[in-house]
C-alpha cells in the first residue's frame, strides 16, 4: 500500500463582522500568529475569559512536523489549559537517549525522572497534532482563529494599538488594547516596529527529513558525532506519532541548500544510514540555518513578544516551542490581572525579566552543544575528539560530551516577584521555581497536585496547627487557601509531596496562578501572604 | 588521593568546557598547542601527587595510543 501522509485540515476564510464596521473595531487582545506559541496564547487568555482575535495568514496548521519535542513543563501547561491529555496520548513518550561516536556507542542516558508524576519527561509530537489539537480545545471554548486574515500595518498610540489587517475580501482596521506578537522568527511585528533582533548565526546547515517506516528500532534518541553513513559533523534518529521518523543530518556551512533538497539526494543518504533492508517514503525535507538571538525587550508600549518572535534558539535540546509555551504561561495571568485593573501595566516589566532569563539560559545550552558539534579551529576539534575518545573508557569526560541540554524550565530566582525566604528549606523548589507535580488524593480521589494550582493564586497549608480560613483578602482578590496532610482535604499518600516540597506542620507556599512559587513560610500568616501576593503583581 | 575517571567532578561540566573551548579559539592554533601545555603544568602542579600524576600520565597515553 502507497504511504499516505497526514492530511493536515483546511479551514475556509471567513467574513466577520468587523469588516463591515464604520469604526474600527475595538477587543482587548489581538494575537498575531495562529501557530504553537499563538494557539497556547489564545486557549490561555480565553480560557481566563478574555476574549481574543487569532489573526493567521494562512489556512492551515504547521507544514511539517518542525517543533517534535513536547517537554515536560510544556505538557504541564497544556494540561492546565485542559489540552494535555490528547498530546500524550498520541505522542511517542521516550526516555532513553544513546549517544554514538562513529559506530561506537559512547554511553547512554535514562530521563525517566522520578515516579509521581503526570506528565512524562518527553513526548514526541509533530507540530501539525499538537496545533490541531490546541485548535480543539480552542474550539471547544467558543472561539476561532481568522483564518487568512494578515496583520499588514500596524500603528501604535498612548493606550492601544491600530492596526490594518489584510484579507482576500481586501483590508479592514482593528484597535485592541494589546497586540502580542506570536509571528514566529521572521516576525512581521517586530520588522514592522523596526527592532533589532541581536545575537549569533551559525554557518552550518542542517537537513531535517521525515522518514515513514516500521523498523525494528526502539523509541529512542539517537545521536551520532561523526555518523559513519554520511560525511557530515552530527546526526540523529528520532520516533514521531505515525511511524514517523525524524533524521536529521548536519551538512556542513558550504552545503548547497535547493541541490540538498532534491528527494534523489536525500533518498540515499537515508538508505545509507538505515541499510538496505529498511523501507521507508519520505514524507517531509526541510534545510535550514540557524541562529540564537533575542529581543533586548519582550515589551514595546503596546505590543508584547512571545516565542521565536522574542528569542531564537538553535534547535539542540528543544528549547524553541517548548521556551515559547512558557513564555505564554508567564505571560497570560499578567496580562489577565492588566486588563482586569487588578494589577498596574508595570508587572509586564517582570515578563521580560523573567522570561528573558529564561531565554538567556537557553541561548546559552543551544549555543554551547552547537559549539561542541561544530569546532571552530583544529586544536579545539582535537579536544572535541579527545573527549569523545575518552567517554567510554573514562566517564568522567561523558559530563563534557554535549549533544544537547534537553528543556529544562528556568527557575526564576532573581525575579523581582518573589518574596525571598525567611526560614530554611531543604528543597531545590524554592521562590521562582516551577512548582513540581507529586500524587495526591483529593476527598479520597486519586489525582495530581498540579492540577489543584493554576489560573489563581493559591495558598497551601501542610497540616494546619490551627483553623484556617478559606480565602485571604488581598488588593489583587481573594485568594483561596487549601490544606494538605493528614485529615486535611488534600492528602499525600505517599509521602511525595512532604519530601519534594520539605513540608513539616504548618509550612505554607503561595503559588502564582502559572504554577509557580512565589514565596514559602514555616508558618500560616495572612499579612504575609498579603505582602507577597502585592510584590507578585507588582503592587507593593 | 588516588585518581578515578569514572564520575565527573565538574559542578558546572559545560561552563567549563566552553571556557576552555574559548581560551583556545581565541589564541587560535598556533599559541593554543602552548597553551594546553601550560594549562596540564599548572593543574600538575595543583595536583602534586606524584603516583595521581603518573596514573593521569598513563590515563591519558592509553587514550591516545588506543585512537585508531
Amino acid at each position: 500500500m502507497t504511504y499516505q501522509p497526514h492530511q493536515r485540515p483546511v479551514f475556509d476564510y471567513e467574513r466577520v463582522a468587523d469588516q463591515d464596521a464604520k469604526q474600527p473595531a475595538h477587543h482587548p487582545v489581538v494575537i498575531v500568529g495562529g501557530g504553537l506559541v499563538g494557539l497556547t496564547m489564545a486557549v490561555d487568555l480565553v480560557a481566563k475569559g478574555v476574549p481574543v482575535v487569532v489573526l493567521e495568514k494562512g489556512e492551515t496548521v504547521s507544514e511539517g512536523s518542525r517543533s517534535i519535542c513536547q517537554a515536560k513543563r510544556t505538557l504541564e501547561i497544556w494540561d492546565r489549559l485542559g489540552a494535555g491529555d490528547p498530546m500524550v496520548e498520541k505522542g511517542i513518550t521516550w526516555n532513553v537517549g544513546k549517544v554514538f561516536h562513529g559506530e561506537r556507542l559512547l554511553y547512554q542516558f535514562d530521563l525517566l525522572p522520578e515516579t509521581g508524576h503526570k506528565m512524562p519527561a518527553f513526548v514526541n509530537l509533530q507540530q501539525y497534532y499538537v496545533e490541531e489539537y490546541l485548535l480543539d480545545r480552542l474550539h471547544e471554548l467558543g472561539a476561532a482563529v481568522r483564518w487568512q486574515h494578515a496583520l499588514e500595518k500596524l500603528e501604535q498610540h498612548n493606550d492601544h494599538v491600530r492596526l490594518t489587517v489584510a484579507t482576500p475580501h481586501g483590508p479592514y482596521a482593528l484597535t485592541c488594547d494589546w497586540l502580542i506578537a506570536c509571528d514566529g522568527a521572521r516576525s512581521h511585528v517586530r520588522r514592522q516596529l523596526g527592532l533589532e533582533f541581536q545575537g549569533e548565526v551559525f554557518e552550518d546547515k542542517f537537513l531535517i527529513t521525515d522518514v515513514h517506516m516500521k523498523p525494528d528500532f526502539p523509541s529512542e534518541r539517537w545521536f551520532w558525532f561523526e555518523p559513519p553513513f554520511h560525511d557530515g559533523q552530527t546526526a540523529l534518529l528520532h520516533r514521531q506519532a505515525d511511524d514517523i521518523w525524524r533524521i536529521d543530518l548536519q551538512m556542513g556551512w558550504d552545503a548547497d541548500v535547493e541541490a540538498e533538497k532534491d528527494p534523489a539526494r536525500v533518498v540515499p543518504r537515508i538508505r545509507q544510514m538505515l541499510g538496505e533492508d529498511v523501507e521507508f517514503d519520505i514524507d517531509w525535507i526541510s534545510l535550514y540555518v540557524f541562529q540564537c538571538r533575542t529581543l533586548e525587550d519582550y515589551v514595546h508600549g503596546r505590543v508584547i513578544f512571545a516565542g521565536d518572535s522574542a528569542h531564537q534558539v538553535s534547535p539542540f535540546g528543544a528549547r524553541g516551542g517548548n521556551g515559547g509555551v512558557q513564555d505564554v504561561d508567564n505571560l497570560a495571568w499578567k496580562l489577565k490581572l492588566i486588563l482586569d485593573g487588578t494589577a498596574p501595566v508595570r508587572l509586564l516589566e517582570s515578563y521580560t525579566e523573567e522570561r528573558l532569563f529564561a531565554a538567556r539560559e537557553n541561548i546559552l545550552n543551544s549555543t554551547r552543544a552547537t559549539d561542541f558539534m561544530t569546532p571552530k579551529t583544529a586544536t579545539s576539534r582535537t579536544v572535541r575528539d579527545t573527549t569523545l575518545a575518552m567517554a567510554e573508557a573514562h566517564p568522567f569526560a561523558r559530563a563534557l560530551v554535549n549533544p544537547g541540554r534537553l528543556s529544562v524550565p528556568a527557575h526564576l530566582t532573581d525575579s523581582p516577584l518573589n518574596t525571598p525566604d525567611e526560614d530554611a528549606f531543604d528543597s531545590p523548589f524554592g521562590p521562582g521555581s516551577p512548582a513540581t507535580d507529586a500524587p495526591v488524593q483529593v476527598a479520597g480521589q486519586d489525582g495530581w497536585w498540579l492540577n489543584q494550582l493554576g489560573e489563581r493564586f493559591v495558598v497551601a497549608v501542610h497540616e494546619p496547627p490551627g483553623d484556617l480560613p478559606d480565602e485571604v483578602e488581598t488588593p489583587a482578590g481573594p485568594v483561596a487557601v487549601i490544606a494538605l496532610g493528614g485529615g486535611q482535604p488534600i492528602a499525600d499518600p505517599d509521602g511525595h509531596l512532604t519530601e519534594r516540597y520539605d513540608l513539616a506542620p504548618g509550612t505554607t507556599y503561595l503559588f502564582r496562578p502559572d504554577q509557580h512559587i512565589a514565596a514559602r513560610w514555616r508558618s500560616f500568616d495572612d499579612a504575609k501572604i498579603t505582602g507577597a501576593v502585592n510584590r507578585a503583581c507588582a503592587l507593593d | 588521593m588516588t585518581l578515578s575517571t569514572d564520575s565527573s567532578k565538574f559542578t558546572d561540566p559545560d561552563a567549563f568546557y566552553a571556557a576552555l573551548i574559548d581560551a583556545i579559539d581565541t589564541l587560535g592554533d598556533d599559541q593554543a598547542r602552548e597553551f594546553l601545555a601550560a594549562l596540564a603544568l599548572i593543574l600538575a602542579n595543583e595536583i602534586a601527587d606524584r603516583d595521581v600524576l603518573s596514573r593521569a600520565i598513563e590515563a591519558a597515553q592509553s587514550t591516545v595510543t588506543a585512537r585508531p
